[in-house]
């Protein structure tokens, strides 16, 4: 035992405690197993420790055990290829595919949550060390907080309106509003997606949404999410009952097409409404100087 | 190049509309043509579009 012991068993503790609460098993449905958690668990409590050990690392003089952190991002690079294979593994026998973007997304957000949990420990270590163990606490709970506003994103319902709109058929085309989804021929198909599909429509509320919502990968996720929280009413072998998200050209408006097994107008909305907007789908065209000079000589 | 769709089978009751290369299926009557299209739908795990009320192809997607 030395001066530092207790603020590193700290650190670390506190690390830990962080990568756990960032852990949650919600609709999304991943991690759902105890096997995948305990890696997760694991991987942040190396992270903690990591984190904890570089300041008394410093306050020492050890400057060269600093690059022990170099050595931690690698490790915390290969947490986002583990994820990514693993989910691209299992994605090819979902009936509703996450689709490449989503998985993307969500290996990004399981490397970054280790470099939370990493500058979590560091700050809760220096606090320790400078005022003591209340401080520290405090840091930590400051910490927690930072790492919630910092790992949520926004979510559909920030960027679109969402209504519900009845399917109809104009001969063997099937439409959600005007949005033209496809072809279906036989009566007896027609009949069942009418009885079991249902449409809603998505309408952005700015020029940048019209974009970020039209990334394939976005509207993938969107059909992925509505499957898993109110199921999916098709099999393998019958890809005319396909859940589909197409695009009008004219105004970027999306019609969503979902054959789910609970048809209920209100959750269905709601669960649109929580798909998480993906970092890799969001486009800011408004942001692009180029673009506002156009807008704006228009204008004059 | 990757040629992802392809027409599986057309089936109509008109003969004169369809020649070539996917295999064709004549039916007698709208009822056989539904019939028809609905098992090679399910057997080939392809869509069956209606492209008039006499013609109908299976695709692959």
């Amino acid at each position: 035992m030395n001066e530092y012991t207790t603020a590193i068993v700290f650190g670390a503790v506190f690390g830990t405690f962080v990568r756990i609460m960032m852990l949650r098993t919600d609709y999304r449905q991943y991690p759902t197993y105890l096997h995948g958690k305990i890696i997760h668990i694991s991987l942040g409590f190396i992270a903690a420790s990591l984190g904890a050990l570089a300041i008394p690392a410093i306050l020492e003089e050890q400057y060269t055990a600093v690059t022990l952190l170099t050595v931690a991002a690698t490790q915390f690079r290969d947490v986002r290829n583990m994820e990514r294979n693993t989910l691209n593994e299992v994605d090819q026998y979902e009936l509703v595919s996450r689709g490449k973007t989503y998985i993307e997304g969500i290996a990004i957000s399981f490397e970054s949550r280790n470099y939370l949990v990493i500058a979590t420990s560091f700050i809760t270590t220096l606090v320790y060390i400078i005022g003591g163990p209340v401080y520290s606490i405090v840091s930590f709970v400051i910490c927690l907080i930072l790492a919630k506003i910092l790992m949520s994103g926004s979510t559909l319902k920030d960027i679109v309106d969402i209504e519900y709109h009845p399917l109809r058929f104009d001969g063997a085309g099937l439409y959600v509003d005007n949005i033209y989804i496809m072809n279906i021929g036989l009566k007896e198909r027609q009949e069942e997606i009418l009885k079991y599909g249902m449409g809603f429509i998505l309408t952005p509320k700015d020029m940048n949404i019209v974009t970020t919502i039209a990334n394939l990968g976005q509207r993938q996720a969107i059909l992925h999410d509505i499957s898993v929280a109110l199921g999916v009413f098709r099999d393998s072998g019958t890809p005319a009952l396909t859940p589909l998200i197409k695009r009008d050209l004219d105004d970027g408006r999306l019609g969503v097409f979902i054959l789910p097994q609970v048809r209920d107008v209100d959750k269905a909305k709601e669960i649109i409404g929580a798909v998480p907007v993906l970092e890799s789908a969001i486009r800011m065209p408004l942001k692009s100087k180029k673009h506002n000079k156009e807008v704006n000589s228009d204008e004059y | 190049m990757n040629i992802e769709k392809a027409i599986l089978a057309i089936i109509t009751t008109k003969k004169e509309l369809v020649a070539g290369g996917a295999p064709i299926f004549i039916c007698n009557n709208k009822n056989d043509l539904e019939r028809i299209a609905a098992n090679l739908e399910a057997i080939t795990d392809g869509i069956a579009h209606a492209l008039g009320e006499e013609l109908y192809i299976i695709v692959k997607h």
